[in-house]
């Protein structure tokens, strides 16, 4: 249904997306994860043909982009990261423009309107002004821009940026709902997001695609496999680090927080280790309070974090004017990832 | 066609929700009234003397006050169209409403026809308000008609050519500040542009002047319709549209 053949986007010298390739096929979900920055937008808008391409070439529902510019944005629906919202038109005018710009005949307008701003849920703010909308409404508003034509592919740039938790999931929900009849590509720095709503995920960063696009649990096995345990005891003043260490399966122990005497150690073992026994064990025979102890699943943060930090260096050699912003990224992106 | 109607609708609803259409249209009106007064007592100050005091034989409405007052008029316009055409791209471009245009099935050349369109239209309506004070002179007096629609034209023309120059500026800038100062500039030089050819030689003079904007306009005002006027009013409203769509096109390349 997608289909992205070796695009790449140059500014001048300063290489925005480098050579990516990936499909996705009719009902998938695709998340677009990356740092900001990375290139997502910049490949959404050469997508729905609001950018040309410097080389490869990308098909939507077998038009190319930039061949047949007119019959791909026909068949395609887009959510900029910003709703691209008119101010002075009420919610309903808005859609009715929406509606007459993509073709839509006369007679179907109403009823069109109607189901989209009922699946966004934004019929009960119709005849208000996109103006004075809050944040979450413009975000839906534009959401139901964006599906008002039935379009075979969406495009969703940040489609969960700036809601609250019940809207985020509200919004994920009807992203799911629409996965049936359309072909989804959204992108988003919360992995949490990626885990719970898409079946496949492209990871890009410093506009390279870092990994193929393939399903999710695909991605995790590939990280190490290793296993992690949260560790928190109160030491008595003693330092357990070493102690830790020496038991068997301990792959490498790291304190992750302290208050006084009670600390928190994130402990990684081999594959198939379960060191939650010895641990215990250890604890209680030194005497130290053990408060907390349990496995941690690797998720797809983890792999993420793991991803885009190795490539770091990559970048650096690259001697590329853009990495070490890159990299800040990256950093930041980890907190928001936290965060979120 | 569907798509430039929808457009054109779309931006003069824009302007009409915004206060930018009302505010136009009052100081419009209130500037056109007083050239309209003061062309009105300067006829009637010359139909007043007589020919024995160096006064002409008869007094024509046309010459005497319809002519001035179209001069007059056109000095408003060149104040008053850049602020019309200044937010038209640059707002678009500022609030990340061009990439739902750009984004939907349209091509570009509906865009920029739907927008010059949309802004001729509320020019149009702006200019119709004078048919108010047309009519009282046709109530009053005897004036000729021709000479008044060629007039009109000739507004109509050079409007749209001040109108399809600043729709290009402001396709280049997402500041509408910058969009409506440029284009005041560059449409005052081109009125102005024949000021400098008085000074140079012939060659010069000629080309310069027929440059000047203003120059093309007296002839309609006369009641000239001449085809060298209209042709040089066309090609600078195609030229301005051009010179739109590259910009749209570079915007593109250049994200």
């Amino acid at each position: 249904m997608v289909e992205v053949q070796h695009v790449t986007k140059r500014y001048g010298s300063f290489t925005a997306v480098d050579d990516i390739s990936f499909s996705v096929e009719r009902g998938e979900i695709l998340g677009f994860l990356g740092p900001n920055g990375a290139g997502k937008t910049t490949t959404m808008r050469i997508l729905t043909g609001y950018l040309p391409a410097t080389d490869g070439r990308a098909r939507v529902a077998g038009f190319d982009v930039f061949e047949q510019p007119l019959e791909a944005k026909r068949r395609t629906g887009y959510l900029p990261e910003t709703p691209p919202l008119y101010p002075e038109m009420t919610v309903h005018e808005y859609l009715r423009f929406v509606a007459r710009i993509n073709g839509m005949p006369a007679g179907d307008r109403d009823r069109q309107i109607a189901s989209a701003m009922g699946r966004t849920s934004v019929a009960d703010v119709a005849d208000r002004f996109c103006g004075t909308l809050s944040k979450g409404y413009r975000q839906r508003v534009g959401l139901a821009q964006a599906i008002l034509h039935n379009p075979d592919v969406l495009v969703l740039d940040e489609p969960t940026a700036g809601l609250d938790p019940k809207q985020q999931k509200q919004t994920r929900q009807l992203i799911e709902e629409l996965a049936g009849d359309h072909t989804i590509i959204l992108s988003t720095h919360i992995l949490s997001e990626v885990e719970a709503t898409c079946q496949k995920v492209a990871v890009i960063a410093g506009g390279k695609l870092l990994v193929d696009v393939e399903s999710i649990t695909a991605l995790k096995a590939r990280s190490g496999g290793g296993q992690q345990v949260y560790l928190q005891i109160d030491t008595l003043g003693a330092d357990p680090i070493p102690a830790l260490k020496q038991c068997g399966g301990v792959i490498s122990v790291t304190l992750t927080e302290q208050r006084e005497n009670i600390a928190g150690y994130r402990v990684e073992s081999g594959r198939g280790d379960d060191v939650r026994r010895d641990l215990s064990r250890l604890v209680v025979t030194n005497g130290w309070g053990l408060l907390e102890l349990k496995a941690q699943e690797v998720n797809l943060e983890d792999v993420f974090l793991q991803l885009t930090t190795e490539e770091a260096p990559v970048d650096a050699e690259r001697a590329s004017p853009t990495s070490e912003v890159d990299s800040a990224s990256t950093e930041r992106v980890a907190e928001d990832a936290v965060d979120g | 066609m569907a798509n430039i109607i929808a457009i054109a609708h779309k931006e003069l609803r824009a302007y009409f929700v915004s206060p930018i259409a009302y505010v136009l249209f009052v100081f419009f009106a209130l500037l056109f009234g007083f050239f309209y007064i003061s062309s009105l007592n300067f006829m009637l100050q010359i139909s007043s003397m007589g020919p024995e005091m160096g006064g002409p034989q008869t007094v024509n409405i046309n010459e005497y006050m319809i002519r001035p007052l179209f001069g007059n008029t056109a000095v408003i316009l060149l104040f008053l169209l850049p602020m019309l055409t200044m937010r038209a791209y640059a707002e678009e471009t500022r609030s990340g409403t061009m990439e739902l245009l750009l984004t939907s099935p349209l091509s570009d050349l509906q865009i920029i026809m739907g927008k010059f369109l949309g802004a001729i239209a509320l020019y149009g309506t702006m200019l119709a308000l004078t048919l108010v004070h047309v009519g009282v002179l046709f109530w009053y007096g005897e004036p000729e008609w021709r000479p008044l629609l060629s007039g009109y034209l000739g507004l109509l023309l050079m409007g749209g050519s001040f109108i399809s120059i600043g729709l290009a500026i402001s396709s280049m800038t997402k500041n509408q500040i910058v969009a409506g100062v440029a284009t005041f500039a560059v449409c005052l030089l081109f009125w102005i542009i024949n000021w400098i050819g008085d000074a140079s030689g012939t060659t010069a003079q000629a080309v310069l002047s027929y440059l000047s904007i203003l120059e093309h306009f007296d002839d309609f005002a006369k009641g000239v319709i001449d085809t060298t006027h209209v042709t040089y009013y066309l090609s600078f409203i195609a030229l301005g549209l051009f010179l739109t769509a590259k910009s749209l096109d570079t915007q593109r390349w250049n994200g």
